[in-house]
């Protein structure tokens, strides 16, 4: 896999998405594991805005040349922008998980705290994705 | 250069062979008068100029299509091991059988006295394939296994509805499965409830207690698996869904690793489906149609789509009296070709015969698995039934080299590469189904190739990387064919723009 680190400010789930929290906003997209797995991506399924999503919740759906994934909301809240670029660059999960790629925008809700204390942080997802790749 | 004739580089479409006023036909004068188009047909049915049609001579249209033809790799010119999509040599005397004159000639409409042998032969076929699957009664009409699957789960919702369980809507499957089943369950109007497999490759059993409920309306189970293992626990498997009131389905997309020597029926399933183009032989993918008949328990016969073939006397009939059936699923009488064939297939091979496909299908895949098991990395190291998924895991990890790669310089050897990236479950899988015609030279002459390409991913994984470089077109730009395509011919285009 390419040496992209993950961040250090972000929370990560074991189905490989990422969550960055700036007070009572998130950014949510998938990890360079998650991007590495799936291939080329080739297309976006994105939440509608303004959709309620609890943490688990499958709020989109990503087509890569090799499979058909779903993708599951890392927190509970209300998404409030989707990131419209996809649409014609799905490329952009591939180049550039952690940032140009990211997928929706929201507003957390009130579970937020209790959601966001079972994700694991950027060590124990290091060492996760290092485990899932192992065999 | 062979004797073969010219090869192009790049084969033009055939617009592009068109040249003003050529014509492949000569029709003598026309002596009734000619209608007027803009009388008898109505306004939005007429082009303003006529369509653009290629005009080119018979020879130019022959040349071409064979030209195409060349291009293409088929099971009738190499290897072909694609895996989840069996891909069997079909024997060429069930075309001569489902070419006779009543059988192809015959139309539909023809009146039961007049087609006694057609429907003798799909009367035949029902018990045949009830009896290969343990089942007590047959529908042909299904197009195709996925319309099996609808077929099969529309019988299980009208059935259990008129037990007063219409409230099920749980199709439970399990993570190993083909995706036509949760598509089947989807489109049937319920919803899907996926359970792990266990360490073994089976469905495992924990996770199965956990999600049967009072909502369960059927598991749907292939068995072998994706995996090509054979669940041994399929009598524990079917005792919990039965004991929580939901039914068995059986998807018989790999029966042909096991005909003959166990059936669904006998294992508990209530209902099944047969891939007449995958298990009996008839051709399909670009070379025909499939075919998805369905068997059932008694109790569920009432519920089958009409209409089924009956016999009364020494006299056949086409039985439409099922008041409680789920209605028509095709119209006539399923892909009666199709059935035909394999209805050759069947008597031709006798049922010593079909127990033999079974066996040297499951030789033939542990032998490719043991030789290639020493280069591929193999997630699950048990014996397997007709097909086995290994991986291009350590290819990965060591050198890059992925098993899209892999798959792509087979290509470069001359084999159909195998199924890739299913199942889901096994990371860079490799899933690969020899079937049980290919002699042991053949397998070996592939287990040769892949050790070779292992060899190649180690010393010079470049070559891998930039495979295929001996066929017509290199690389194709996978990611582009999904997010751009461009389907057909615009002429205003002009050639090659």
């Amino acid at each position: 896999m390419s040496a992209v680190s993950f961040p250090k400010d972000f929370k990560y789930t074991k189905t490989h998405e990422w969550i960055k929290v700036t007070g009572k906003t998130a950014r949510v997209g998938l990890t360079n594991y998650a991007q590495d797995q799936l291939g080329e991506v080739v297309f976006v399924e994105m939440p509608e805005v303004g959709r309620t999503v609890k943490a688990g919740d499958i709020f989109g759906v990503v087509e890569s040349v090799k499979a058909v994934s779903d993708s599951y909301s890392p927190a509970g809240g209300k998404v409030t922008k989707v990131n419209d670029k996809l649409s014609d660059s799905p490329e952009l999960i591939n180049q550039d998980p952690h940032g140009e790629g990211w997928l929706f925008e929201m507003e957390l809700g009130d579970q937020a705290e209790a959601d966001l204390a079972n994700l694991m942080d950027q060590p124990a997802y290091e060492r996760f994705q290092a485990e899932a790749g192992e065999h | 250069m062979s004797g073969t004739g010219y090869v192009y580089k790049r084969e033009p479409v055939i617009f592009e062979l068109s040249s003003p006023g050529r014509k492949g036909y000569s029709l003598p004068a026309l002596d009734v008068p000619e209608p007027d188009l803009g009388q008898v047909l109505p306004k939005d049915q007429l082009r303003a100029e006529p369509a653009p049609l290629p005009e080119v001579s018979e020879g130019d249209v022959v040349r071409h299509f064979t030209r195409l033809s060349q291009r293409n790799h088929g099971v009738d010119i190499g290897f072909y091991p694609l895996g989840s999509c069996t891909m069997k040599y079909n024997p060429k005397v069930n075309e001569v059988g489902a070419g006779l004159d009543g059988f192809a000639n015959v139309h539909p409409y023809t009146p039961e006295e007049l087609t006694q042998g057609a429907l003798e032969l799909l009367y035949d076929m029902q018990n045949y394939l009830a009896e290969i699957g343990g089942m007590d009664a047959v529908t042909l009409q299904p197009a195709a296994g996925a319309h099996g699957e609808f077929t099969g789960i529309s019988i299980i919702r009208a059935y259990l509805a008129s037990q007063g369980q219409g409230h099920r809507n749980k199709v439970i499957i399990p993570d190993s499965a083909h995706g036509t089943n949760p598509a089947t369950a989807i489109i049937a109007g319920c919803e899907t409830v996926e359970v792990k497999s266990d360490a073994r490759g089976g469905v495992d059993l924990e996770s199965l207690k956990a999600v049967v409920d009072g909502n369960t309306l059927c598991l749907m189970l292939t068995n072998p698996n994706t995996l090509g293992l054979f669940d041994e626990n399929v009598h524990k498997v079917a005792d919990i869904v039965h004991q929580a009131g939901g039914l068995l389905y059986y998807d018989g997309a790999n029966l042909n690793a096991i005909m003959g020597y166990a059936r669904p029926g006998d294992a508990g399933f209530d209902v099944a489906h047969f891939n007449l183009h995958k298990t009996f032989a008839t051709p399909h993918g670009g070379g025909g149609p499939g075919s998805g008949p369905v068997g059932v328990k008694k109790d569920l016969a009432a519920f089958l789509p009409v209409p089924v073939v009956g016999k009364q006397g020494d006299r056949y009939y086409l039985d439409y009296d099922l008041p409680r059936s789920i209605g028509r699923v095709k119209s006539f009488f399923g892909n009666f070709g199709v059935i035909v064939k394999a209805y050759a297939y069947i008597r031709s091979m006798g049922p010593d015969g079909l127990k033999q496909v079974s066996e040297d299908a499951v030789l033939n895949a542990n032998f490719l698995m043991t030789r290639l098991k020493k280069d591929y990395y193999l997630m699950y190291d048990r014996i397997c039934k007709h097909e086995f998924v290994a991986s291009g895991l350590w290819q990965k990890d060591r050198s890059g080299v992925k098993t899209l790669d892999i798959a792509k310089r087979l290509l470069d050897y001359g084999v159909h590469a195998p199924t890739v990236y299913f199942p889901l479950i096994v990371p860079e899988a490799l899933m690969v189904e020899p079937t049980e015609t290919e002699s042991r030279e053949t397998l070996e002459m592939f287990a040769d190739i892949m050790a070779k390409i292992a060899g190649e991913a180690k010393d010079s994984p470049e070559k891998v990387l930039a495979a295929p470089q001996s066929t017509f077109v290199k690389r194709l730009d996978e990611a582009r064919a999904v997010r751009q395509p461009e389907l057909a011919y615009r002429g205003d285009l002009g050639p090659g723009k």
